[in-house]
């Protein structure tokens, strides 16, 4: 399952803004929004998605597939999502590295995983399933994380590439997740980037976070650091142009700050696609 | 150590707040699972608030944030859509306020508000649909929207008053008990209020029952005017918008 390359830059379509993209007045060439908002049997939620998608590609970001949990993706999850995938046709579907729930418990967070053989062996399944359930491949986002296992075999780059390998899906990389996680764990942001496997790489997020007292949270409610965005001037002369977009969760700004934010992401982007010509 | 066994001792800390042993970790590890156990609560606590607004004004913040507390721990959140936990919400109140019935119908008229919100589209019968159909074989397909639930108090009434930012009238018993209608209408939720009678006719059509076998029943049960009660109730469905089709053994509307 190939996933078509796309080097646009978009936004992800929050409440404050509907108005704005349904008149298809915001200068962006892609919106994402996330998956279980709109996974319901019908009403606005629907209706606005389906108008939007009319203006931009959509991409589909997910926060409960759970493609961690040592069980099966819960099959009414992956029956709703592939309905809203039929009727969006998106540009890309993703979610994250990472387990939400297990034995019927749901967190409802991004909940953190060791990187080892027999995790390698549930997440590479239940990604397989869920393409085949999706029929089409997917993105998986490296997520921010807080506690690292003793028992890690791997690093979180050579686990991705490894996941790559064995289930074909595509990257979703975050460049603040990768700061958050090397500030929090101690290790090489840049290395990270020369590890992750760049012909995999479909879709770049940029977001912001918080100083929490002993760790950096990634609380998507700041604007994009200047380290973030040294390290995604980098990413991208090593990876050439791919799909870019900012998130934004909370304490969500007037959209003109994150069209101005985008910007900065434009003219990163050309700036290190020059250098590396 | 499995990742199920890890998982299972993760789902502990969450929600019972036993913690995992240090072992585990690769340094000290107290710092980041409070940050796992903050956001898993923060997401329970917003999802509540939201969905909750109107309830919450009525009890107060200290009280509704002591009913969330006594409800995350009754009943952890189960289901991939976070949008489900509110759910088992009135439950909660009804253990916790069992003389204070008003609460707990509140809650519920807020859920089924929020569940109307999302149901699935269907466009209603309009009266120019109308001409030609047999009532007496007809079936009414009712919106997917619909929810009927009893109420014992002036719930609505208050809820009514807490939305327009008015003083809520204060707590009554209904003598005589009666149901609220809760469905969409393009893409506003309403709701109103009636009595068992109407609440039960609506029951029986949306189990299939035809309507002349609901005219049919009225008549049998021997009160006033039955055909006027019938034909009040259908010119009020279709005005509310709370039929989406018209099923004849010849012919169909939409």
């Amino acid at each position: 399952m190939h996933i078509p390359p796309f080097s646009g830059f978009g936004l992800g379509m929050r409440k404050p803004h509907y108005a704005a993209f349904l008149e298809g007045r915001v200068d962006v060439d892609f919106v994402e929004v996330i998956s279980e908002n709109f996974m319901v049997d019908g009403g606005q939620p629907r209706r606005i998605l389906r108008e939007v998608r009319e203006r931009y590609p959509v991409a589909l970001h997910g926060v409960s597939m759970s493609v961690g949990s040592a069980e099966p993706i819960d099959p009414d999850y992956l029956k709703r999502l592939r309905a809203l995938v039929d009727e969006i046709e998106p540009l890309f579907v993703s979610d994250h590295l990472c387990w939400t729930g297990i034995g019927g418990f749901n967190s409802h967070d991004l909940l953190p995983l060791p990187y080892d053989e027999e995790t390698l062996e549930v997440v590479a399944a239940n990604v397989g399933r869920a393409q085949d359930a999706l029929g089409r491949a997917m993105l998986i986002e490296n997520p921010s994380s807080y506690i690292a296992f003793g028992h890690s075999t791997m690093t979180e780059w050579e686990f991705l590439d490894a996941l790559c390998e064995r289930s074909g899906c595509g990257l979703l990389l975050d460049v603040n997740n990768i700061f958050v996680s090397a500030s929090n764990h101690g290790f090489d942001a840049l290395a990270y980037l020369a590890g992750v496997p760049a012909h995999r790489v479909r879709q770049v997020h940029l977001a912001g976070h918080s100083k929490g007292e002993a760790l950096l949270i990634d609380t998507h409610d700041q604007p994009v650091c200047a380290s973030v965005w040294d390290l995604y001037a980098h990413l991208i002369g090593r990876l050439g142009p791919v799909a870019t977009m900012i998130e934004r969760d909370d304490a969500i700004p007037p959209l003109d700050e994150l069209l101005d934010e985008l910007a900065i992401a434009r003219h990163l982007s050309a700036q290190s696609l020059r250098e590396a010509a | 150590m499995s990742l199920l066994a890890l998982q299972q001792d993760f789902r502990a800390w969450l929600h019972l707040g036993q913690a995992p042993s240090d072992a585990r970790f690769s340094t000290d590890a107290r710092a980041g699972l409070d940050v796992y156990q903050n956001n898993f609560r923060g997401q329970i606590v917003a999802c509540l608030d939201e969905s909750f607004a109107v309830t919450r004004a009525w009890l107060g913040e200290e009280a509704f944030q002591a009913a969330i507390v006594a409800h995350a721990a009754r009943v952890p959140p189960g289901s991939w859509s976070l949008d489900h936990y509110p759910d088992d919400f009135p439950s909660t109140l009804a253990y916790l306020y069992p003389a204070d019935a008003e609460v707990t119908e509140l809650a519920t008229l807020e859920l089924a508000l929020g569940h109307a919100f999302v149901a699935a589209d269907a466009v209603p019968v309009v009266a120019g649909d109308l001409a030609g159909v047999d009532w007496d074989m007809a079936r009414l397909h009712l919106s997917p929207s619909l929810r009927i639930t009893p109420v014992t108090t002036n719930a609505p009434a208050i809820w009514s008053a807490i939305t327009a930012e008015t003083s809520p009238p204060p707590v009554t018993l209904l003598p005589d008990g009666g149901e609220i209608l809760v469905w969409r209408s393009g893409e506003t939720p309403r709701f109103r209020t009636t009595d068992q009678a109407e609440a039960d006719a609506l029951r029986h059509v949306g189990e299939g029952m035809l309507f002349g076998t609901l005219c049919t029943a009225l008549v049998d049960a021997g009160g006033d005017d039955p055909a006027t009660v019938a034909g009040r109730w259908l010119a009020q469905w279709i005005s509310d918008g709370l039929i989406v089709e018209i099923e004849g053994e010849a012919r169909c509307v939409n």
